[in-house]
């Protein structure tokens, strides 16, 4: 395949978008091991973030034979300004029906831009999204089943699903922030770009939202966070990111 | 993977591969799992494809040395090529019929056939490995492993574990 200097950059640009979410949302779901509020939880948690990881780890494989770095070097020795995941994924888990909502909001997403991707034209990128979609769909059926059984549990339980839509969907909104050389990716069939996902997105989770009384607050009062993309992150990355690095800094060359 | 054509040389890596069990769930073959995708073999060096269940397997790479031990064992080639790609990618319908059986006998039940699992209905019909009821109910589609499914049988009122579908 001949593809252009730019079109390289860009395809290159959504891989590490993709990787880092990934990797960085499978970090953050790993800090529920042990933790859940119960064992089930605790389990699909951390089930989540083995796939989530190793998902992230096929994605810099592929970025590697583009000639970028190994995958643990570019895993556990970029600073917080060189990802590129959004800010949603950055944030801490807080309390378990922020994890529940993010992890909701962000897999729908996933799943669309997986799915999407079975289509491409770069072939290495079309085989994982087939394998991808597979996996993708558990953390899907998972998000929808809680989110369901809460919205029907009791007063309290729907309150804070509902809150936590609300104060979380500006966040959610950024994971859809679009690059500068997406249109080089959209013209070639490579990708179907940012603005199309997010109303992808919409179509799904808002009619299963509504079949579960909750709503969506209105996208035209709502200031997407966006920033990560170009790698201007809160103050939430770097500490987690110097935490999830500790034992490689020790001795970067060590054998395992 | 199509072994009635083998020659006499890949049905030798076959068999040998046939010994070799996943890590996880001993008494099942990899080549019953159905992660082994291709064999060639080119003048003195051998070729051996395998493709993971799941993309975040951590058994994977244990499963490529003991491939690479096995073959290299026959001492026919001079050189042993073990690749992981996804060229050909798993799904629950290249667990042959002998796979199934080797899960149930260890205590697992097998994933439905083709099936549709954004469908929570699947899942929760899963019968038990231990007494075949199918008044049971999904715990979680996450489970010991990344392939496995938490249930529980209503009918003899024991917590067991599925091997869950992917298509």
């Amino acid at each position: 395949m001949n593809i252009e200097q730019k079109q390289l950059d860009a395809l290159k640009n959504l891989l590490y978008k993709m990787a880092d979410d990934q990797l960085i949302l499978g970090h953050r779901n790993s800090e529920w091991t042990g933790f859940g509020p119960v064992l089930e939880e605790d389990i699909a948690f951390s089930s989540m973030a083995q796939d989530k990881i190793g998902q992230a780890y096929q994605l810099y494989s592929i970025l590697n034979e583009l000639g970028e770095s190994e995958p643990d070097t570019v895993a556990f020795t970029r600073n917080a300004q060189q990802f590129h995941c959004c800010e949603y994924v950055t944030m801490p888990i807080g309390e378990y029906d922020f994890s529940l909502v993010r992890h909701f909001f962000f897999d729908n997403a996933e799943l669309l831009r997986i799915d999407s991707l079975i289509n491409t034209t770069f072939d290495p990128l079309s085989l994982l999204a087939r394998k991808f979609k597979g996996e993708l769909k558990y953390h899907v059926l998972h998000a929808n089943t809680w989110i369901k059984q809460l919205a029907n549990g009791n007063a309290e339980s729907k309150k804070r699903i509902q809150d936590t839509i609300n104060a979380s969907f500006g966040l959610a909104l950024g994971i859809f922030e679009p690059s500068d050389d997406e249109n080089s990716l959209i013209d070639t069939g490579f990708f179907i770009g940012e603005k199309a996902l997010q109303s992808k997105w919409l179509a799904i989770i808002t009619p299963f939202l509504n079949s579960c009384d909750l709503s969506l607050p209105n996208i035209d009062d709502t200031k997407p966070v966006y920033g990560g993309r170009k790698g201007n992150f809160s103050q939430y990355l770097q500490p987690m990111l110097t935490e999830m690095t500790e034992v490689y800094a020790i001795d970067p060359s060590a054998e395992w | 993977m199509d072994i009635k054509n083998y020659t006499k040389e890949q049905q030798l890596i076959f068999e040998a591969l046939e010994e070799v069990m996943d890590p996880e769930i001993p008494g099942l073959a990899i080549t019953d799992l159905g992660i082994v995708t291709k064999i060639t073999v080119l003048d003195a060096e051998a070729y051996i494809q395998l493709t993971p269940t799941f993309s975040g397997c951590p058994a994977l790479r244990i499963i490529e040395e003991m491939v690479l031990k096995a073959v290299q064992d026959l001492q026919l080639f001079d050189k042993v090529v073990v690749k992981t790609t996804f060229d050909d990618p798993w799904n629950t319908d290249k667990i042959s019929e002998k796979g199934r059986a080797a899960l149930l006998k260890h205590g697992l039940t097998p994933p439905p056939k083709n099936a549709d699992y954004l469908e929570l209905d699947v899942l929760s019909d899963t019968p038990c490995p231990f007494c075949n009821s199918k008044n049971t109910t999904l715990k979680s589609p996450f489970g010991a492993t990344l392939c496995r499914s938490m249930h529980y049988c209503n009918n003899c009122l024991q917590a067991f574990e599925g091997f869950k579908p992917l298509t």
